[in-house]
């Protein structure tokens, strides 16, 4: 059975939700044997929570003496050399920002094509799909290259639990030599945010915002659904919200199960960043606003009269 | 100090890509520009020798002979000349691209800083920046948006996500994939633009470079449009409590909630 390896992300001790969909493209169709790779947490706590998704075996990842979390270039290298190790067919982790800069790293490493941010895979034909031209098109890419590397897109592939028995086991890569960059700080979020690429839902914000107090709305909205909240571009050049909250081409791409988009008025490059959203709802005053050509379902009507009715209605909804 | 920008030259993200056959794209009449994450890795390289007072800025692309012209404005940005290594092939192999990339830029001179963008907007592969530093075995950050260079050493940071960021150190020479919010990308102005036409660009096949066939077929199977969705279903409620209601209904009875 070919082999895949996964880098796993973690948060405050746990497993990350959206590994698991990253963990169902790389069983495929239970075709491949699922290593799991970890460098932050333990990996026998960690382990009841992977195996439940089909991984077999759990590696602690190090780099000998030296921090694997030191560099992104230390952790590329102990994948690279993992790949020889367990003799893995495939190597795959997330299209986020940790995942991008250390696969990037690992196929630069390993001299073989990366497959970034792929949205589906088929083992049989040997392709994966993936968007070119800003979400405009979709492109079925052939996967090239001993082993295999590519990254998933986060939400773009649903979880399906497959329960297997898993062991762990442990790593020690013996590369931790003068890495050539490492990380000086980690600088915390002014607010506690929901990262938008990995939120399940997410509610936006236009321009017709109007000043940053006003996303207090979309947040109490937020809450109530689980969301991360976003911003157009125009309210973010505006100075309403920041540029990490800002969805499309030149913002963050997201591909969340519900996206809904209050007083945005639906352009190209605002799709560019959504339009892989399972469900898009468009809340806007303007029954001619582009952006109801191109969702599922729409109100027409004031954002803030509309907002605060939606999370009342979903607060209701919930205490039943 | 002498810096050298990796600038690729790809449709313009406002224009529609007509796809042409099974996988590939009808370019007649297709706009072409500077990527646009590349444009600040130029603007920055642009201050970065305003500020030394001393050096040049060298944009080097890879890609057809018309991609002299998209050189042109990059050159009314401010950079000294362009080196052109000619591809037909649209949907080159990043390895192959990094290598051309490495041959034209050694070939030229010996690089204190390389600057790229993060991702291309055509193929949106990622991976130049990784691969070039790896061509010249430098040191290399992705997704940068604030930068500081001072004494041999390198200060990066980028956003990590739910608005945490990260800070890189490395020594330079480096290469550094810039992002939006790393600076605002200058509009040349006229007489920019003018004395852009004059600038020299350098032009060279790939096998004058060493490289005779790609390192791997690029091109997708195949490409194909996005659907659109059709139009939204209106919430018809007559107020609206009615219509969110609706609306909370619809969503849970699809599961979407
Ligand atoms: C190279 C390039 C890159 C770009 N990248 C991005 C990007 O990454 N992300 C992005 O978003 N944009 C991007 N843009 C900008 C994009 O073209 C649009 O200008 C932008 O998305 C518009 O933002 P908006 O919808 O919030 O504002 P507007 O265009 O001003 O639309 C506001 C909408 O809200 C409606 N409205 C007004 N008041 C209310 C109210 N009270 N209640 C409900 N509805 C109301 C209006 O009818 C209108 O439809 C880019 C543009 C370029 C050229």
């Amino acid at each position: 059975m070919p082999k895949t390896g996964v880098l796993i992300e973690t948060e405050n001790g746990g497993v990350k939700a959206i590994n698991y969909g990253l963990l169902t493209a790389a069983m495929g169709n239970k075709e491949n044997e699922v290593i799991a790779f970890i460098t932050q947490n333990d990996a026998a706590e960690a382990k009841d929570d992977l195996a439940a998704y089909g991984v077999s075996k759990v590696v602690q990842l190090k780099v000998g003496s030296g921090d694997i979390n030191s560099s992104p270039d230390l952790c590329a290298r102990a994948l690279a050399a993992a790949v020889e190790e367990f003799e893995l067919d495939h190597i795959a982790g997330l299209a986020t920002a940790p995942g991008r800069d250390i696969f990037g790293r690992l196929g630069a490493i390993l001299d073989v094509p990366l497959v970034s941010d792929i949205q589906s895979i088929d083992y049989g034909a040997e392709t994966a799909v993936k968007s070119h031209f800003s979400g405009k098109t979709m492109a079925t890419v052939k996967l090239e290259g001993s082993p295999v590397v590519f990254t998933v897109r986060p939400n773009a592939v649903d979880p399906v639990e497959n329960p297997v028995d898993a062991e762990t086991a442990e790593f020690n890569a013996d590369v931790a030599d003068g890495p050539k960059v490492t990380v000086k700080e980690v600088k915390a979020s002014q607010q506690d945010k929901m990262e938008l690429t990995e939120a399940p839902v997410i509610i936006t914000g236009g321009r017709p915002i109007g000043a940053p107090d006003n996303y207090k709305m979309l947040d109490e909205c937020a809450e109530v659904l689980g969301a991360a909240v976003g911003a157009s571009r125009a309210s973010v050049d505006a100075g309403f919200a920041p540029h990490s909250m800002q969805v499309g081409q030149t913002g963050k791409t997201v591909s969340p199960n519900l996206y809904i988009a209050c007083g945005v008025s639906g352009a190209v490059q605002h799709f560019a960043g959504m339009k892989t959203s399972k469900v898009i709802v468009a809340i806007n005053n303007d029954k001619d606003a582009p952006i109801f050509e191109k969702c599922d379902y729409g109100i027409i009507g004031d954002m803030f009269e509309v907002v605060p009715v939606l999370t009342e209605v979903l607060k209701a909804s919930e205490e039943k | 100090m002498q810096v050298y920008v990796c600038a690729k030259h790809v449709p313009d993200t406002a224009a529609n890509i007509k796809i042409k056959g099974e996988n590939d794209y009808d370019t007649t009449g297709l706009k072409f520009v500077v990527n646009p994450y590349d444009e600040y890795g130029l603007e920055e390289a642009v201050r970065l020798v305003e500020k030394a007072g001393k050096g040049e800025v060298v944009i080097v692309t890879v890609g057809p002979a018309q991609a002299a012209n998209t050189m042109r404005s990059a050159l009314a940005m401010g950079a000294a000349r362009g080196i052109l290594v000619k591809s037909d092939d649209k949907f080159l192999d990043s390895r192959t691209a990094a290598r051309a990339l490495k041959a034209a830029i050694e070939k030229d001179g010996s690089p204190d800083m390389i600057f790229t963008g993060k991702t291309s907007v055509d193929t949106e592969g990622s991976q130049t920046p990784y691969r070039v530093a790896r061509e010249f075995d430098f040191p290399v950050a992705n997704e940068i948006s604030a930068l500081e260079i001072q004494d041999g050493k390198a200060t990066a940071e980028r956003e990590i996500g739910g608005g945490a960021r990260e800070v890189l150190e490395m020594s330079t020479p480096c290469v550094i994939g810039a992002t939006k919010g790393l600076n605002e990308p200058r509009y040349p102005k006229f007489p920019d633009i003018m004395k852009a036409k004059k600038k020299e660009i350098k032009e060279f096949e790939l096998a004058d470079l060493g490289i005779d066939a790609p390192a791997s077929d690029g091109a997708p199977v195949k490409l194909e449009p996005v659907p659109e969705r059709s139009g939204a279903k209106i919430m018809q409620g007559g107020s609206v409590r009615e219509s969110v209601e609706e609306l909370v209904k619809t969503l849970k009875d699809s599961k979407v909630l």
